[in-house]
This record gives C-alpha cells, sequence and structure tokens, in this order.
C-alpha cells in the first residue's frame, strides 16, 4: 500500500514553510467534512452524489503523491455513476491511510 | 493579468494562489468558492483572465461561460482530462489544466494565455452568436440553471407537449414553456410563427414551398392563415 506524502507540496512551496503550514491546515480542515460528506452519501445510497465526492476528494489523494490510489479512486467514481460499488473498500482503505497521515501532521 | 481564481475547493484555491505568486505579471484580485459569486463580481469589475473549476455543484465550469457575455481569457482546471474535447468549443478557454498542476505547466499555460492577450475572443466558436445589446439573450431554465441563450442564433421553437424545443445553432434545448410565452419574448421582426407548433427565425429560411419552409433541416409547416404574413416578410423579386 503506498503511502500519502508531501513531495508535491514542498514542490509548490519552493520551501515557502508558511505557505506549507498554510496549505497543510486547509486541507486539515477541508479533508474530513470532504470524507464526512461521501460516507453519508454512501451510507444513504446517493450514489451519484458520492460520485461527485469521490471526484472532489481525488484532489487530495493526488496532492498527496498516491499516484496508484488516484486510479483507485477514479475507477471508483466512474462505478458510482453508474450505481455500483465496485472498489468501494480499497477506496474507503485510501481514506483510512489518508486520515492517519494527516493526523501525523 | 488580472485574474480571478472560481473553485469550490478551498485547497484548489490556495494552490493556484500560490502558483499565482511565481508568475510576476499575474495579479489574484479575488478568489470564489462559486461561480454565483463571481458573476456578480464580473458584473462590476473587468479582469483579464479566470482560473475556472469546471467541476463543481450546481454551477458548472461550463455553465458560468455561457452565461458570461463577454468572457475574458479562461483556463480550465479540473482534475479529469474527460472534458477536454467540450473545452475546445469556447474560443475564450486558452488552456485545461489538470489537477494537482504543476507550476512548470502552469507557467506553460500563462505564455499562452499571455501571447493570446491582444487577440479578441468570443464565447465560442460562431461569429454571429457575437450580439451586444442585452435584448438579444434570453434566459431559460433548465435544472434550475439559467441558461443564456442568443436570440439570433436560435433558428426554430416547436412546441412539444408542456414543453418547448429550442434549436439554435450550437444546441438544442427543452424548456418547460409554451409557444406564446416564448413568442412574447422574441423580437417580431426576426421571428413568426408560421403553424400552431412552430416558430421560426424568418433570417433562418433556406428555401420555401407551396406550405412549408426549409430551415436548416427542418422542413416546417405553415399553416394557410400564417402563408400571408411570412410572404410579407420576404425581400422578393
Amino acid at each position: 500500500m503506498e503511502q500519502p506524502n508531501l513531495s508535491y507540496i514542498n514542490n509548490l512551496s519552493g520551501g515557502d514553510k508558511t505557505f506549507e503550514a498554510k496549505l497543510i491546515t486547509i486541507i486539515k480542515s477541508e479533508y474530513p467534512e470532504e470524507k464526512a460528506v461521501y460516507i453519508k452519501n454512501i451510507e444513504s445510497n446517493n450514489f451519484k452524489e458520492a460520485a461527485e465526492n469521490v471526484h472532489k476528494l481525488k484532489h487530495k489523494i493526488s496532492i498527496l503523491g498516491l499516484e496508484k490510489s488516484y486510479e483507485v479512486a477514479n475507477d471508483f467514481e466512474e462505478n458510482l455513476k453508474e450505481d455500483r460499488l465496485a472498489g468501494k473498500e480499497d477506496f474507503e482503505i485510501i481514506l483510512n491511510t489518508i486520515t492517519n497521515f494527516l493526523t501525523t501532521l | 493579468m488580472n485574474c480571478i481564481i472560481i473553485d469550490d475547493e478551498a485547497t484548489a484555491r490556495t494552490i493556484i494562489e500560490q502558483l499565482c505568486t511565481n508568475v510576476s505579471s499575474l495579479n489574484v484580485l479575488e478568489s470564489f468558492p462559486n461561480a454565483m459569486q463571481a458573476i456578480k463580481y464580473l458584473n462590476q469589475n473587468e479582469v483579464d483572465l479566470i482560473f475556472l473549476d469546471i467541476h463543481m455543484p450546481d454551477f458548472t465550469g461550463f455553465d458560468f461561460i455561457q452565461a458570461l457575455k463577454n468572457p475574458p481569457k479562461i483556463i480550465l482546471t479540473t482534475s479529469d482530462a474527460q472534458f477536454a474535447i467540450e473545452a475546445f468549443e469556447y474560443d475564450c478557454i486558452v488552456d485545461y489544466l489538470v489537477k494537482p498542476i504543476t507550476l512548470p505547466r502552469f507557467e506553460k499555460s500563462i505564455l499562452k494565455a499571455e501571447s493570446l492577450a491582444s487577440k479578441p475572443i468570443a464565447n465560442n466558436s460562431s461569429s454571429e452568436n457575437e450580439k451586444t445589446s442585452s435584448i438579444n439573450d434570453l434566459y431559460i431554465n433548465i435544472d434550475r440553471r439559467l441558461i443564456k441563450i442568443d436570440i439570433p442564433s436560435i433558428y426554430l421553437i416547436e412546441a412539444k407537449g408542456d414543453y418547448i424545443n429550442v434549436k439554435t445553432e450550437d444546441k438544442n434545448y427543452t424548456v418547460h414553456s409554451t409557444l406564446k410565452k416564448i413568442e412574447d419574448k422574441l423580437p417580431n421582426d426576426l421571428f413568426l410563427k408560421v403553424h400552431r407548433s412552430f416558430i421560426i427565425n424568418v433570417q433562418k429560411i433556406i428555401d420555401i414551398e407551396d406550405n412549408s419552409v426549409l430551415i436548416k433541416k427542418d422542413v416546417i409547416p405553415v399553416s394557410r392563415s400564417n402563408r400571408p404574413e411570412l410572404m410579407k416578410r420576404l425581400n422578393l423579386l
């Protein structure tokens, strides 16, 4: 299982620690909200809305350098658009990995 | 270039703001979490460039572009490359950035926007849509979105039960309305009801034969009572 990293954020900041801290704070604030909305929609069988949530979460996944996970999320998003749940478990493992990573920052 | 950023994700807005700090020619005026706030801002302010997220709830990036009368240059930002083809339909879109956006790719995009800075742009590829008077616009309600249509681009309106089918040069729209309602909103010199189920744009007529007119590829019946008015409108030799 690949692990999240801050390579993209570090490259983007060019060493600007203030920016890095600001962006991480925003991600730490925004990510749990997006994840909670996703879970709510999945639990309510609102698959189309959940697909929208996965779409938004994909950006966080890619920012944290999770390239393979991005593909998993992409496939899951497409499945949700067709009211299929294939890939849900793998996607939620990714979400939990990110949650754990963010607590370390 | 004065620019604004539109993205419903705070993380994305922050990243684009940071990328802009690396390009001295860019001045970020505002960032908006949704398109409606940006439209209000653009009603009172001019900008040179918009970084626009496509995938937003309620009002997508493409809806936003269609709502602008004179769109500035736009760089689309998205997590998917799947909208790239649709993006090419708009002259105002100068580039398409897939997230996460890297600085080299961002700088390349800005160079492209700057190289196009002196060229005039239209909100789509059809020159017939370059109308300036506000009376040339009609807003129709589709799925709770108000979509702007350039009136002269409409060539045919057909009644279909409780709906009307509005055909334009670029797209067809099915709207919950009546022929009577839309007829009241259209300029009389351009449009004519030729049948109880059809209103046509008389400038788009290709030919007339007996009791029908050809508009684009549509053959439209002309009722006997409406034929004299139609003939009056023609510049007959």
